[in-house]
């Protein structure tokens, strides 16, 4: 199954590990040690993200460390930046229309 | 015009739900009537240079608004409103879905449940929104439906509404 961004955000316990490698990059031991779940649950949902590209490997001798992968992280801060233009832009043409309705008032 | 009017816009990833917060310097009423008569909305719904165009509004609750956002180059993206609930000036309740012209339901893109709070305090009056996804209780069950395809529709159509605007 193709995977992607949104799919990395849809699940808390994927939104806590993206929140924790915001500080660095954490092993996946490191990882599981901020859950109450199995190991194995943990390591399922870091497969996911990476799959979804969210997260990067690296390996650092016998280590793999994760680390947020910011460019794929910031497709979704575009959607939500076009987004609150829209209303952004749209409320500003209403303060304008306000204006008028006022003003034919008195 | 003042330039402190708070607005205010989040989205919880969460629920799948947008809320919007705004003040405008307007009394209470005259902010109602703006989001709930047809020829007052159209002159502000679309971002220009697009614009909106109400083809149907029968304001009440089980009544609905039907009209469609209109690009410069006369592209037309229809949707439906279906009131749900109605309290005079303070709140009314919504269902927003994607039609074709003819009010037909599309079923790939996905329908929202708005609800807007109205309030007023000093002659400022503050309008809160919340818009949930109802087909994105979850983003896995959301792809499943087809959501991507529609939603990459919709932000697509945004960023042209965006280009737009900029010229």
């Amino acid at each position: 199954m193709r995977r992607d961004i949104y799919q990395a955000i849809a699940d808390p316990t994927r939104r806590a590990i993206l929140t924790l490698l915001t500080v660095g990059a954490l092993t996946p031991n490191a990882i599981a040690g901020h859950f109450g779940s199995s190991r194995q649950a943990v390591s399922k949902h870091i497969q996911i993200l990476a799959e979804c590209g969210a997260v990067d490997q690296t390996h650092s001798g016998r280590e793999i460390y994760y680390q947020l992968n910011i460019d794929r992280m910031k497709e979704i801060d575009h959607w939500m930046e076009a987004f609150r233009k829209l209303w952004e832009t749209r409320f500003n043409q209403l303060d304008e229309v306000l204006l008028t309705m006022k003003k034919n008032k008195k | 015009m003042k330039n402190s009017l708070l607005f205010d816009f989040t989205i919880d990833k969460s629920t799948n739900t947008v809320f919007v917060t705004r003040e405008f310097e307007a009394d209470q009423s005259l902010v109602w009537d703006a989001f709930t008569k047809q020829e007052i909305l159209d002159q502000w719904w679309a971002p220009k240079p697009w614009t909106s165009k109400t083809r149907h509004m029968n304001f009440e609750t089980g009544g609905r608004r039907v009209y469609a956002m209109c690009s410069p180059a006369g592209e037309e993206f229809w949707s439906v409103q279906k009131y749900t609930a109605i309290s005079p000036k303070e709140n009314f309740k919504q269902i927003s879905l994607f039609t074709d012209k003819d009010e037909n339901v599309n079923s790939d893109m996905p329908g929202s449940e708005w609800n807007l709070d109205f309030s007023e305090a000093e002659g400022i009056t503050t309008v809160s929104i919340s818009i949930k996804h109802k087909t994105l209780a979850t983003l896995e069950q959301m792809i499943k439906m087809g959501f991507k395809e529609g939603f990459t529709m919709t932000l697509n159509y945004l960023d042209q509404l965006l280009t737009d605007l900029k010229k």
